[in-house]
């Protein structure tokens, strides 16, 4: 496009300075009209509680935390929390979705019908009730932790969770730790909480249910011309999926899959319903030990933003590696 | 509290609360608050989701509960008729900047008084009406007996809690390890808990009663261990910068502990308005010096609020003591005369 010449280039520029300006103007004013009035009420803000110690435990992660250290960590422990949840299921939404999707277009009638039930299904209930209901199911069903049932020598699965051996390093160098039993179920090893089974399970097998959805319509927007010269050039089904049909695909599905990760990453808050210790339940927990609302969802914002920010980077990054040259 | 309620939505939400907190809310002058309830001719009065015993709806909506009571009184004294409270459940995280924002005049919620709250906050806590103490419930099966026993042990209890904090503090201090899981809703933590998923369950010890005898799936099969690991005065609290209002939500549950020392109750005090000659009882009743008007309320404020709700002993015995189904022993709740802890300042 030409851009508009002399004068009205100029107002252009003038235009988007004075509305920045207004933007910023305004969101200045709110801050600060409610800092003052804050201040005349008598309630402390402001960051500085980030250093106090945090004074609560956090129940399960992989960064230890104890109630001694301070708030900044404790949001750090939610934080690594989120992604120790958000992670693996992605992982499972991409693959049981790809699975599914490619599923949806086989000639085999069962399959397909089974794949697209599922995906019915799980579209159509909302992921709180999916992820409670996977919650209390497993809290019910499950035995009671003194009587876990043994799945492998030293692996165990009752309501404290899945409970595996783990290695621990000791003066004497590594060893595997084993679980042992006591009075409240078992101590020692590694254990993967309830909490942490239904975020990742409920959070993997719902989105696997969109990225299905977004498969399909990648490998239906290939012409069937190309399949069908494919075959014709007497390529295996296989190959043709691989080397014909899925580099197409991909640069439909990669940029759709982006928005499809964003949501889980940020539909892991819900784990604050059934007590998994991830980065929104921390900040709860803060903003009421702390009294202070604006800060703690202001870091909680800061948070999802610079994740939301990463991962659409590093999606952008693979994305302009599998689209087709010349076809953007 | 619905347990369907997106957590997101809800910290949108609270910053919205939060945001509106400063900057709908109107500098202060004194008797505002009083203004604008006799304005809208009712009293705001923010509650728990329910928790029996304190404030908790029955099938037909009415509210009853000591704290539920404290807001009839106020409203009794206030407007002169205790059916004029509009209560507003609140979850444990939201309270206080429903507070803050001015969507509620007055916040009874079993919230606990503590230095932190009472100095950063913006509110003012104004007289106990319940001491509690945090403890724990088990289930029998364990044959535990003393918490001492809770070792390696996970706890459940529910976020935005003074509880919390204590577990954690009380863990350290004893070198007794437990694990603390979280819910953010009361519901969720001791659903939880009576599934099996945690070995024990944590909260004052009032609303442990109210657990066991009311969602246990059979009480019998749980114990309440016998110590308390905390100190948790109950107390109703308002905004800062309204004196007038602060003085109403401090003097009229005063005035109704006041009332069970004097021996003014629900069944004697018209009996006692018309014959009673003790100057103590008749400035509650409103026969005597005028008790009302450095408040800014009628003459007979007290003898409104007294009516409506009993006094102290009988609000507790209706709601927590023999009257109820939570069958708690009155203990420190009593009177200081009767080796309690409840101590009205003299209304004169």
């Amino acid at each position: 496009m030409k851009e508009p010449a002399g004068p009205g280039r100029w107002q252009a520029l003038v235009l988007q300075v004075v509305l920045v300006a207004a933007v910023l103007g305004a969101g200045w004013w709110v801050v600060e009209q409610a800092l003052a009035t804050l201040r005349a009420r008598g309630v402390h803000s402001g960051f500085d509680f980030l250093r106090d110690a945090a004074g609560f435990e956090i129940s399960e992660g992989w960064l230890a935390f104890d109630s001694t250290q301070p708030f900044w960590r404790a949001f750090l422990a939610g934080l690594v929390n989120t992604v120790r949840a958000a992670v693996p299921a992605t992982v499972i939404a991409i693959v049981l979705g790809t699975l599914l999707g490619v599923a949806r277009l086989t000639p085999h009638r069962l399959v397909r019908g089974l794949a697209s039930l599922y995906v019915q299904t799980l579209r159509n209930v909302p992921l709180l009730v999916l992820l409670l209901l996977m919650y209390f199911a497993l809290t019910h069903l499950l035995p009671d932790p003194e009587h876990a049932v043994q799945l492998l020598p030293g692996v165990s699965l009752g309501k404290s969770g899945l409970v595996l051996p783990w290695p621990v390093h000791a003066e004497a160098g590594w060893t595997l730790e084993w679980p042992e039993q006591t009075l409240f179920g078992v101590s020692g090893g590694a254990s993967l909480s309830p909490e942490y089974l239904a975020i990742t399970l409920a959070l993997g097998l719902y989105t696997a249910a969109y990225v299905a959805e977004i498969v399909r319509a990648g490998i239906e927007s290939v012409g069937s011309g190309q399949v069908l010269a494919a075959q014709a050039l007497g390529l295996p089904p296989g190959p043709v999926m691989r080397l014909v049909v899925l580099p197409q695909a991909l640069r439909l599905i990669v940029p759709a899959l982006t928005s499809q990760v964003l949501s889980l990453v940020k539909n892991s808050s819900l784990a604050v319903a059934i007590g998994y210790p991830e980065l929104v339940s921390i900040a709860n927990t803060s903003l009421n030990a702390t009294g202070r609302p604006f800060e703690c969802i202001a870091v909680v914002m800061a948070v999802y933003l610079a994740l939301s920010l990463l991962i659409a980077l590093a999606m952008q990054v693979y994305n302009s590696r599998v689209a087709l040259r010349g076809w953007s | 509290m619905p347990l369907l309620s997106l957590p997101t939505h809800r910290a949108a939400a609270l910053a919205g609360l939060a945001v509106s907190a400063a900057l709908l809310a109107p500098a202060a002058h004194a008797g505002k608050t009083l203004d604008a309830v006799k304005q809208r001719g009712s009293v705001k009065c923010g509650v728990t989701t329910g928790l029996a015993g304190f404030s908790a709806p029955d099938a037909k909506g009415h509210w009853s509960g000591l704290d539920a009571d404290t807001c009839r009184a106020i409203a009794a004294a206030v407007l002169g008729d205790a059916g004029k409270v509009e209560f507003v459940p609140l979850n444990s995280q939201q309270r206080f900047a429903a507070l803050q924002a001015g969507e509620i005049d007055i916040l009874a919620r079993n919230t606990t008084w503590n230095l932190t709250r009472d100095a950063s906050l913006g509110f003012h806590f104004t007289t106990i009406t319940y001491y509690d103490g945090q403890g724990f419930l088990v289930p029998k099966k364990f044959k535990v007996t003393s918490a001492r026993q809770l070792k390696g042990a996970t706890v459940c209890t529910q976020s935005g809690t003074t509880n919390e904090k204590n577990v954690a503090d009380w863990s350290r201090a004893q070198g007794i390890p437990v694990k603390t899981l979280v819910f953010e809703s009361f519901e969720a933590s001791y659903k939880a808990f009576f599934a099996g998923r945690c070995q024990a369950f944590t909260t004052d010890a009032s609303a442990l009663a109210a657990l066991r005898n009311k969602e246990a799936p059979n009480p019998d099969d749980y114990l309440i261990l016998p110590e308390l690991i905390s100190k948790e005065p109950l107390a109703p609290l308002v905004r800062r910068g309204d004196d007038e209002w602060f003085a109403i939500a401090k003097w009229v549950p005063n005035a109704l502990i006041e009332a069970e020392e004097a021996g003014i109750g629900q069944g004697s005090i018209d009996k006692l308005k018309a014959d009673s000659k003790d100057p103590a009882q008749m400035r509650l009743l409103g026969t005597g010096d005028d008790m009302g008007k450095l408040l800014g309320l009628p003459k007979d404020w007290s003898y409104k609020a007294i009516k409506a709700v009993g006094n102290y002993g009988e609000m507790f015995e209706r709601n927590l003591g023999a009257g109820s189904d939570l069958k708690l022993p009155r203990g420190v709740n009593r009177l200081w005369n009767q080796g309690g802890l409840l101590y009205a300042l003299p209304v004169r």
